[in-house]
Parts: C-alpha cells; sequence; structure tokens
C-alpha cells in the first residue's frame, strides 16, 4: 500500500460539511469566527442559510446549537478544539451531553500542530475532557478520506459527538478508496511479532511511516488505526494484548489521560500486558514549525522509527 | 383574569407544599416568578398539554432552573402530568428532578441548571423556528441574579444580531440572589442592578417593563410585545419580590432556599389561602 500526499482534513471538512448541508436542510453549520481556518467558510459561500455566524461566543454557540437540536435541526459546531473543549465544557456538559442532544462538534486544529501558534491553541486535553462524558462519541480520522467518511457516519448518527480534526496535510494511510468507516471499529494496518502499535487521529499517518521504515529493516511490528476513540473497539485491543508482548499507544494529546490511558483500562482489566504510551508528556508546549516542535516531541516519523525499534529491541531481547 | 390570579396561588401553594413535605427545593424563586408561569402557561402559550412534543407549540425555557419547582407545580396544573406525581420532587429515580432534566419528563423543552446557559438553547430554538418558517414562539425565564452570567450576554448580541422577534426574555428581576452583596437593605443583602432595561435595550432589544406581580399587566405587556412587528427580540423586565405571597419570605435573601418550620409551613399556607 503506497502513500501519497493528501488533500488537507481542514478543506475535505469543509467541502463535506457544504455538501451535507445540501443534502440535508436540517443541516447548519455554526461558526466562532474562525471559518476562514477551520474551511467552515466553504458553507458560507456555498450554502449560505446554512451558516450561522456566532461570533466569539464559544459558551451561546454551544448552547445555540442544543437549542437548535432540540427543535430537530442538526448543529454542527466548530472551533478549534482548544477552544471548544476548554472553553465551552460546561456548556457540553449540561446542555448538549447530559440531554444527548443532536449536536456535532468539530474540534480544529486539534493537538501539537496548530500553525505556530503555540500553548493556547494546542488541544492536548480534549480527548481526556470529551470521552469523560457518558453520551459523547469521539471520532479522530486520521486522514481526509477517513475525515469524510467519520462526518457521514456523524450525520446519520442521532446524538452528540466530537470530531478530533488536524489542521494540516496527512498522508492516505488506508489502501484504496473502497474502505468503509464504522463508528467504534479500529483498522489493521500492518501486522507483526511481538510489538503493536495503536495510534489515533493525525498521528497514525507518522506511525505508519515509522512501520514501513522498521519493514525496510527487517523488523515487523503490528499497527492498529483507531479513528473511533469512544466507544473504543475493546475487541481488537484485546486480541492486540493476547498476540503481542508489548502495546505502544501513539497520539498527540497529552499522555496522562489520552487515548493510551484508554486503551490501558481495557488491558488492565481484560489482558494485562506491558505498554508504552507515547505523546505530549506533563507539561505545556510552544509555538513552532511542525517538524520543529515533532521533533521536540519525539512524535516526527524518524523519531518514532528510533523509540519504536528501541522498545521492539528490547521487547526481543528479553 | 381571576382564573390566571388562582392559579398563581395554586402555583405557590403547590410550591411551599411540596418544598414543605420533601424537605427539599428552592422557596424564592419560584414565588417570585409565580405570576409570569401563571400566565405564560395558563393564557399566553400556544401548547398541547395531551401533546407535549407538539412540533408547532410554543417552547419555554426556565433558564434559572433552580426555580425547578414552579415549573412542574404549573405543568401538573396545566395537566401535563398527574399533580400527586408533585410528592416525588427531587427523590431518587424521580422525573423530578431538583433541576429540570429534559430526558425524564415530557413538557421540559431544555434541561437547565447551571445558569445562563438557557437564554443561549433559547435562541437556538427561536433559529429553528426561523430556519423552518414555523410560527412558535420561544420564552426564557432568566433570573436577574444570572445575568451576571458572561454567557447571557453572549446570547443576547447572537439574537440581536439575528434579529430574533420570535424571541422573548423574561427577567425575574427579584433584586435577591442565594448570597449577593453586603447592603443597606432590612436583610442586609441584595443584587445591587437595578438597570436590566437599559441593559436589554443597550443590545438592541424591544424592552417593556412591567409588575412581574400584576396578572393584567403581564398579560398585556406579553400581548402587546409578542405582537410588535419589529424583528427585535423582546425582554420584559419583571420586577418582583422574592418570595411573593408569604410575608415573612418577601424579600429575604434567606428564602432562596429553605424549608419551612411547620408552624411557618402553616403560616404561609393560611395567607396563600386568603388569595
Amino acid at each position: 500500500m503506497g502513500t501519497t500526499a493528501s488533500k488537507s482534513m481542514r478543506n475535505v471538512f469543509g467541502e463535506t460539511l457544504t455538501e451535507l448541508t445540501q443534502q440535508d436542510a436540517r443541516t447548519v453549520a455554526l461558526d466562532g469566527d474562525l471559518g476562514n481556518s477551520t474551511r467552515l467558510a466553504f458553507v458560507e459561500k456555498e450554502n449560505p442559510s446554512a451558516f450561522l455566524q456566532m461570533g466569539i461566543a464559544e459558551q451561546n454557540m454551544v448552547g445555540v446549537a442544543a437549542g437548535l437540536a432540540s427543535c430537530g435541526q442538526i448543529p454542527w459546531v466548530c472551533s478549534f478544539g482548544a477552544f471548544i473543549s476548554r472553553r465551552a465544557y460546561d456548556q457540553i456538559v449540561v446542555s448538549v451531553d447530559q440531554p444527548s442532544l443532536n449536536v456535532k462538534l468539530v474540534g480544529s486544529y486539534s493537538g501539537l500542530l496548530t500553525s505556530n501558534t503555540g500553548k493556547t491553541h494546542h488541544s492536548f486535553e480534549d480527548i481526556a475532557m470529551m470521552t469523560l462524558l457518558p453520551n459523547m462519541v469521539v471520532l479522530s480520522p486520521g486522514d481526509a478520506l477517513e475525515a469524510r467518511q467519520a462526518m457521514e457516519a456523524m450525520q446519520r448518527y442521532d446524538g452528540p459527538v466530537y470530531l478530533r480534526l488536524s489542521r494540516d496535510e496527512t498522508l492516505d494511510i488506508l489502501p484504496g478508496s473502497d474502505r468503509k468507516f464504522a463508528i467504534g471499529k479500529s483498522y489493521q494496518l500492518a501486522s507483526g511479532q511481538n510489538v503493536a502499535c495503536l495510534s489515533t487521529g493525525a498521528m497514525t499517518p507518522r506511525v505508519y511511516e515509522a512501520v514501513q521504515n522498521l519493514q525496510e529493516e527487517g523488523v515487523h511490528v503490528t499497527h492498529l488505526h483507531f479513528p473511533t476513540i469512544k466507544p473504543l473497539d475493546e475487541q481488537a485491543i484485546v486480541a492486540a494484548a493476547r498476540q503481542h508482548d508489548h502495546l505502544i499507544t501513539i497520539e498527540e494529546h497529552f499522555v496522562a489521560h489520552g487515548f493510551g490511558g484508554m486503551v490501558s483500562r481495557v488491558t488492565s482489566r481484560d489482558e494485562p500486558v506491558r505498554m508504552t504510551r507515547i505523546g505530549i508528556e506533563d507539561a505545556y508546549s510552544q509555538c513552532g514549525k511542525d517538524p520543529e516542535l515533532l521533533d521536540e516531541h519525539g512524535l516526527s516519523s524518524d523519531a518514532l522509527t528510533e523509540r519504536l525499534r528501541t522498545i521492539y529491541e528490547q521487547v526481543s531481547s528479553s | 383574569m381571576d382564573q390566571l390570579i388562582m392559579h398563581a396561588a395554586g402555583i405557590r401553594k403547590g410550591v411551599i407544599e411540596t418544598v414543605y413535605q420533601q424537605k427539599q427545593g428552592h422557596v424564592g424563586g419560584p414565588l417570585s416568578a409565580a405570576d409570569i408561569l401563571s400566565v405564560l402557561y395558563f393564557d399566553i402559550m400556544t401548547i398541547k398539554p395531551e401533546d407535549p412534543d407538539w412540533p408547532e407549540r410554543d417552547r419555554f425555557v426556565l433558564s434559572k432552573g433552580h426555580s425547578a419547582i414552579g415549573l412542574y407545580v404549573t405543568l401538573a396544573l396545566r395537566g401535563y402530568f398527574p399533580y400527586a406525581e408533585l410528592a416525588t420532587f427531587d427523590a431518587l429515580h424521580s422525573r423530578l428532578q431538583a433541576h429540570p432534566d429534559m430526558t425524564k419528563l415530557p413538557g421540559l423543552d431544555m434541561s437547565t441548571g447551571s445558569l445562563g446557559q438557557g437564554i443561549s438553547s433559547g435562541v437556538g430554538m427561536a433559529l429553528a423556528a426561523k430556519r423552518q418558517n414555523k410560527a412558535y414562539k420561544t420564552y426564557v425565564l432568566l433570573g436577574d441574579g444570572e445575568s451576571q452570567e458572561g454567557q447571557v450576554w453572549e446570547a443576547a448580541r447572537v439574537a440581536e444580531r439575528y434579529q430574533l422577534g420570535n424571541l422573548v426574555v423574561i427577567v425575574d428581576a427579584n433584586n435577591l440572589q442565594q448570597y449577593g452583596w453586603q447592603s443597606d437593605d432590612k436583610n442586609g443583602r441584595d443584587t445591587p442592578d437595578s438597570n436590566h432595561g437599559a441593559k436589554w435595550k443597550a443590545f438592541g432589544w424591544n424592552v417593556s417593563e412591567v409588575d412581574g406581580h400584576d396578572i393584567s399587566a403581564l398579560k398585556e405587556t406579553l400581548q402587546h410585545i409578542t405582537s410588535a412587528p419589529d424583528g427585535k427580540p423582546k425582554a420584559v423586565i419583571a420586577h418582583t419580590v422574592k418570595g411573593k405571597g408569604v410575608s415573612f419570605m418577601e424579600g429575604n435573601f434567606k428564602w432562596h432556599s429553605n424549608v419551612p418550620t411547620d408552624e411557618e409551613f402553616e403560616h404561609a399556607m393560611s395567607e396563600l389561602e386568603e388569595v
């Protein structure tokens, strides 16, 4: 399976949401004054009646979406991941998740790569915050095509969903155009021995490259991609834990309470296994160019190649 | 008109009885809002209690969600559920949660309880009506203390920008909150905000001020303002007295949330019976 440069997730997000508003008049996009960044602007341009500018006021924006949903509309609320999760969390809990309203929350520019904007715009908490909520589905697609499919699934699903998107271009990581995203399902991208890598979101293409680098060296590790973080594909995690000596989770999020934490909750209960959780360590980050930040946090393909090889060698020699 | 006065008295009695029996709940706020609830549910609003999800119904959001018991008594009197169910208020597994839960009780258009949020969902309901060309109106009952939340003004701004003439916010301006500020008032606390009308006007809303315990004035104001031809969202500043209807509760912040003793209960009920 080859990798090719993909369209950026945010462009596909804007295009897909435009189509969804055109297909179903109940669908409406709410912008927190970031439409030109998040590409929600595509909706305003192509279908202006389906676009509502809520201004720089995320708390109200989430509440308005709840009211729209209570009247049968399908609101898609979009802001940067940092702002929608942290700034409007009580509104998400009380007005959206407790009544389980059909609101689609989109955290654009999630994770580490936020166009050189630094600490305030990084969202390393959103997976933890959103997966905590009992009624929330949390999706974290790995490339542009998967983002489109995840959005189509969200539109069909009746209930609150958080979609975690990244800003920049990703690689097409999964083979073919016939793949079918399904909420709650993980995908195996490579099979190997001893070590299994479990990744989510925009980290997956970088892990995929690292796994390919290792394959060229004759080192074969398993790689599973999780575009859904909640509900988690627990069956696949347990199977991976049974078949390997060591699991590695990799995410663009604080390691303390993110995807890796959720995976370890499953393994500690059902199939205890040694794990390494890779992500953002327990400190805030800073501004910098994408490659610089990825290197700084050991999350570039090259850095991951090194880290995975080291773990593989340790596991295989013990 | 007499009927609306009787319903308001019935709401007040139901509130006092329920809070006394359940030893739980807020008193002062529901009493200040009783006349407003009576006029809305027994006169102004187009609703079908037998079909609470009727898509064309007017919407009501209790943004000051801690006054839930006032709304529950109103809904019971209006026939949404058996009056006897009020006896379950605030109890484990009850549909009548301390703060409104729309997933449990039919007739609730929104879940509230964290202040400042209900008005935003009301804006969403009014926007939904416009998008679907529906005639229903959305009524939001907001507390004056609640208006300290910044989200209220985020909502006010968006409602004006989208010219939500189908949205009516009623401010229950009872000048008290749970604790408030020290003051020279006889009870020593108040909510120092006498300029509600000017604030809503400054946000571009069509504003009316009314005695929130004058049933006929309330009815006339709501009828007048909802038929206004302009596209401005409507704010009715209802000047009220916290604890209204029970002399020893009126204007005393301690009755924000307090359970009457046996003696206080008898006293309160006898005053309300006189209406």
